[in-house]
Formats: C-alpha cells, structure tokens, sequence
C-alpha cells in the first residue's frame, strides 16, 4: 500500500522464518526458554496417565515386580543362573528398576508427537519439549518401583555402602541413554510409523542384551567392556554396585557405556533438528 | 516513519502431493507392487525425501513469490478462496512449518491462535486446562495466574471449573478455550478463522474482544471468509490467489477483488472447480437458481418465488445441504440448511440426486448475491464451494409494495403500516 520506509525496530527481536539447510545446531536456548511449558507437558502426562485404571498409579510397581517374580521363578530357581552372591529376586530387581524406566519412557516418547499431531500442526512451541516431557514423566514410575526395591533390600537385610553416592550417576545415565534413544525413535515415528510396531520387538530384544535376568560377570573382560556398549548395562551394572554392593564397580565398561549414552543423545538431538521442520508437514 | 512488524520477501511453501493412483492390469503386478514398495521407500529415506504414507512425486507450491511488509500496529486481513494459501502463509509466519523458498522477518514475541482448544486434554479440569492452553499458546505461569480470574468469567463456567473437561458440553469447551486464546497478549498476533464458535450472543463478545485488540496497537494478522468483520476489523487487505499476493491495499480493495474472482469462478463448471474443502465423498455437481415459473427462467424478482437446485453425485447417511446467501460486498444474508425438517418437506424420486428448495417469496432487496453451498454427510463436511453460484434479483413487490434496490440493506419483509393523521 502507502510506499513509506519502515524502519527496523532496534528494542524487538528479530525471529526469522526461513528454509532449513541440512543440519543444525538443537535449538536449546529455546527450549529454555519454554521451560514452563515443559513443566507443564511433565505434569499433564504425570496427571494423564493412570486415570480411569483401577490400579492407578500401583502399575508403575507391578511391572517391574512381577517380571522380577518371573524371572526368580524361571531363571533364579529352575534355571540356577548365577547372581553374584546375592538373593536372586533382589538382584533381577534391582536390574529391573531402571530397566523399566528406560522401556517405560521409549514406549511413550516414541510415540509422543504423534499423539499429540494435533497441536503440532496448529501451534507453534518447541518440538523437543514433547519427548522430553514424556521420559521426565516417567521419573514418577521411577520413584515409586525405587522404593519397592527399598523395601526389598531391608527384607533382605542388605545395607548400601558409601557405593550409593554414585547412584544419581547412574540415575543421569539412565536418563541420558532414555532421552537419547526417545529423540532418535520419536523423530523417525513421525515419518514411519514402523517405528511403534517395533518398540515392543526392540525392548524385548534389549531387555535379554542387557545383564538383568543374568549378571554380565558371566563375560570375561575384553568382552565385558565390550559389553558397555549397550549403556543400559552400564546403567544395571552400575545400580547394583551402588546399591547391592556387587563387585561390579564402575570401570571400562561404565566409561563406554556413558560414552555412548552421550553420543545417543547428541546424535538424536541433531537428527530430530534436521527432521523438525517437517514434522507439521508429515503428520 | 513507522516501525516494522513483519517483513515477508519472496516466500514460496512447496508440498508433495501423491501422483496419480496407478492402473493395475493384473494382479501379480499388483502384488510385486506392493512387495518392492518398502524397498522403493527405504531408498526415498536414505536419499532424505519424505514419508511413507505416500508415493509422493507430485509437487504444488502452496504459496509462491509472496511479498509484503506489515508495520507495527496495523491490522490487516488476509482473504483468499479455499487453497489460496492463507493457512500456509499463517503457518510459516508462526513458525510451525518452514517457507520452501524465502524468508519472513517478525519483529517481537508472535502468538497465533490457528484453532480454538489445541491442547485441551479430555480428562483434565477447566482449571488444569487453562493453564497447560496458556502456557502452549505462549503464556507465562504468571500471566495466566494473573489473567486467570478474567479467562474463567469471560468463559462463563465459573462452576465447572474444577469439572474435568470431557464432561462439559461442547459450547462450554469453546467458549473457556475461546477464553484463554483471547486473553494472549503478544506484540503480534496470527488469527486464522477461529471465530464460527459458539453461540451468536458468545460469538458478539469474542467479536468485542477482538476489536479490543485490534484497537489497543497491536499488530493483528487475520484470516477469515466473513467479508463483513475484516471490513469492521481491518485498514489493510491483502488478498491471495493461487498462492500469491493478487491485490495488497486498503481492505475494500482486496474485498472487491475478491469478490470478483469470485464470479468469475462462478463461470467453471462446478465439477471442475479445485477450490473446495471437505471429505469429497460427495461432491456437488451443479447449483442452480430459477424463478418460480416452470419455463425455467433465472431472473429472480423480490417477492417473487424462487428455487435452488443443489445437484450431488451420491449419497452418503445423513447427507444434508447447507447453502448461504451474501451480498455482493460479501456480507452474509441468510442461511439455510435441509437437516432441520419441516412438516412440508417431502422426497422425490423424479429428482434423483437432487435438492430442491422453494420459496414462496423472496424476500431479498434487487442486487446480486453469491451462494456459499456446503454438502455435509456422515457426521462430516463433504464438500464446501464458495460462490457455487451468483444470481441477480429484480425489482419486485412485497405484499403489493414496491421494494426497491437500497445500498446498504438487502432484506425486505411483507408489513403495513398504520399512519399519523390530523382529525
């Protein structure tokens, strides 16, 4: 219309919408500046996701408990499988914890954008936030299963040594290698939706790679630190160490294993970058 | 000089559509077909095309070549028919999908509000959800606790509040979801046709409320199809055709220009026209007015009868036409809809995939007028045409009154009056 010069305002900021080429840097400063919208994703999955079960939230326990009662059945009793000294309900369990936390976190971030489809194709806020807020969400599970296994060491009379100061170590790793492959898996689910029919399939498959019915003293060494690189045996290793006191203290295997938990997240931050852009498009 | 709000320099959005369905002569190519296909796909991923929904290897630019600046401060209204490529330009300016081609500059914090309730989640209370809305379409915790009291009694649900959404009727849900968006205060702000909701007295107060906005000095983007509140709301029109800018100027402007297009779609052959929305199960084929006499005429005269024939091509449960009448500078005039039944409504298998509606007496003002048709059919929108058809109304009589042609007006009704006199 009117052919004034309009002058570029120096007080706001500028956003440009432009193409995307090839890969980027994640957009993390944006990301925290979201960060109550995050919250606010942690805490609507939080408050979502046991309502109308009869159990509520007592799911969180019974998985990881009833597996443990079926693998002290199957490969405690009748199998004879070693575990390191230690009663074999309390050792699968301890494995077990931080085991469903990572298959727990998979199932729901994998699938957390398409889900939400919706929103992403109408409002603009950042797409990270959504697998995020579905494995932080999952922390709860966390806490609740942790606590059993409390119980279940003061059952069993076992004490932690100063081992359990490394816990929270453990703990971010576990977070780190869930967030990692949640962004890789969450980011190729919106463009294959193969991807949620192989969840099920794929933490199957880990869960029998990763020593939780079995400990992974059964490997000698070369292959024991060839063993972390499935950080998730770094994760359940490290757990029993810390907790049950197992001679399992963190050595070679715990650094590749946290080494290629790095590597997971940093990777799947990249590629969910360089596939955001499409996603409203796709789904 | 004035400042800069939104700076778009030559931005063009491609998508890839899926090419025409193949023929399948025999089964087998069929079967080898569909065993390749995940081969074919995995090749398309590792090469880092897109998807695979679809063989996708036909291409439209959606929006293409658009420029223009927005100052800061102005309201502009975005008009175009269906596929114009409104949405598309919204969506790129609010950062929920990138411009193939291009780039737009936005000066300061943006909202956009493209869908009243995304987000809303089912099982959580209007409370809860007022506050997971705000903080998605960009709100802090702050101002929302701040502004919480003023969205609840905007909404009118005071008492529900702490009922879980899914058991409040759908008129409740939008209008606290309304609510919340209309309480987003950005710099800038995209709407996109979010205003067809709830009731009309609900509807006159989200009107208020957008005219507060637009009133207080901030820049406003707006799309919507109601000529009549772009020309209330707006100084600025920019109307997009096939995706590009084909007028830019004040709103009357791009308004005419507009409604031209519009007639002259009127022109192609329905079946052939690809500015239409809706699930397409069924199509409208044909819509047609004549007079009520049987030679066929299509000369209306006020206060004369009148019939609308609304061709389909099948017919799905619960099938229903919807058409609606706007004058020629694009208010709307009246609505009518075959879901409603009266006591005189019949069927007729002489007329096959037809609706007929008759009046008795029109009782519209000479000018011309437009009609909007939408087929609606298995609880969905089959089919949405804008100005499907456009027709002229002649000098008449209303209850043996002449009724001529008035400027602003375009309804007339059968009175009488009874006069003053001196005795």
């Amino acid at each position: 219309m009117k052919e004034t010069t309009l002058t570029i305002p120096s007080d706001r900021p500028r956003t440009r919408r432009e193409p995307s080429k090839g890969w980027a840097l994640p957009k993390l400063r944006e990301l925290w500046e979201y960060r109550e919208l995050l919250f606010f994703f942690v805490w609507r999955d939080i408050k979502v996701r046991y309502r109308q079960t009869v159990m509520g939230a007592l799911w969180a326990i019974i998985q990881p408990f009833f597996t443990m009662v079926i693998f002290s059945l199957f490969f405690g009793r009748l199998a004879k499988i070693p575990s390191d000294g230690l009663p074999y309900p309390v050792f699968s369990y301890a494995a077990l914890v931080p085991w469903t936390f990572f298959a727990t976190a998979l199932n729901q971030a994998s699938n957390s954008l398409v889900v939400s489809a919706n929103m992403v194709k109408k409002i603009y806020f950042p797409r990270l936030s959504l697998p995020i807020a579905t494995v932080l969400a999952s922390v709860v599970d966390f806490v609740l299963a942790f606590m059993v296994l409390l119980g279940m060491m003061l059952f069993y009379g076992l004490v932690p040594t100063t081992n359990v100061l490394w816990l929270p170590f453990f703990l971010l790793l576990a977070l780190v290698t869930s967030l990692g492959v949640s962004l890789w898996l969450s980011a190729m689910n919106v463009q294959f939706r193969d991807v949620h029919y192989t969840i099920p399939f794929l933490t199957q498959a880990w869960l029998f790679v990763t020593p939780i019915a079995y400990p992974s003293s059964l490997l000698p060494e070369p292959w024991r630190t060839l063993y972390g690189l499935n950080p998730m045996a770094g994760v359940v290793e490290g757990f029993r160490w810390a907790l049950l006191g197992t001679d399992t203290a963190p050595g070679p295997m715990t650094v590749v294993s946290a080494v290629v938990a790095l590597i997971l997240l940093i990777s799947g931050a990249f590629y969910f970058r360089r596939m955001e852009q499409g996603f409203a498009d796709v789904l | 000089m004035s400042k800069l709000a939104i700076d778009v320099a030559g931005l063009g959005k491609e998508y890839h559509i899926g090419g025409p369905q193949k023929n399948y002569y025999r089964l087998t190519d069929q079967l080898v077909d569909i065993a390749t296909a995940p081969f074919r796909r995995a090749g398309r991923l590792l090469r880092g095309q897109a998807s695979s929904a679809a063989e996708l290897d036909q291409a439209i630019w959606a929006v293409k070549d658009v420029s223009f600046q927005i100052r800061a401060g102005e309201v502009v209204g975005i008009i175009g028919r269906n596929g114009a490529g409104k949405s598309t330009l919204l969506k790129i300016l609010s950062g929920i999908t990138d411009p193939t081609d291009g780039y737009a500059d936005i000066y300061g914090r943006v909202g956009s509000l493209l869908e009243v309730g995304t987000g809303f989640h089912p099982e959580l209370t209007g409370r809860e959800n007022v506050f997971l809305n705000g903080a998605i379409l960009g709100m802090r915790k702050s101002e929302i606790e701040r502004k919480f009291d003023e969205i609840v009694a905007f909404a009118e649900i005071d008492k529900f509040i702490d009922t879980p959404v899914k058991h409040y009727s759908s008129g409740m849900y939008v209008r606290l979801a309304f609510s919340v968006a209309a309480h987003l205060e950005p710099e800038i702000l995209l709407i996109d046709e979010v205003l067809a909701v709830g009731d009309i007295a609900f509807q006159r107060k989200c009107l208020g409320k957008m005219d507060d906005v637009a009133q207080a000095g901030r820049t406003v983007v707006f799309v919507s199809h109601n000529m009549g509140l772009l020309q209330t709301l707006c100084q600025r029109g920019i109307f997009l055709h096939q995706g590009g800018v084909d007028t830019d100027g004040t709103i009357t402007e791009a308004v005419d220009a507009y409604l031209q297009t519009l007639e002259q779609a009127r022109s192609h052959d329905l079946s052939q026209r690809t500015d239409r929305k809706g699930l397409g199960h069924v199509r409208l084929v044909g819509a047609e007015v004549f007079n009520g006499s049987q030679a066929g005429s299509s000369i209306l005269k006020t206060g004369y009868p009148a019939r609308f024939l609304f061709s389909v091509d099948a017919i799905v449960p619960g099938i229903a036409c919807n058409f609606f009448i706007y004058d020629s500078i694009g208010q709307p005039v009246i609505s009518f809809t075959s879901k409603t039944r009266g006591p005189e409504d019949s069927f007729d298998p002489k007329n096959g995939l037809m609706f007929v509606c008759e009046l008795d007496e029109l009782l519209l003002l000479p000018g011309r007028y437009r009609i909007d048709v939408a087929i609606v059919g298995d609880n969905r929108l089959q089919d949405f045409i804008e100005a499907a058809a456009v027709f002229e109304v002649g000098e008449g009589h209303v209850g043996g009154r002449p009724a001529p042609q008035d400027g602003k007006f375009s309804v007339v009704m059968s009175h009488r009056w009874t006069l003053p006199t001196k005795n």
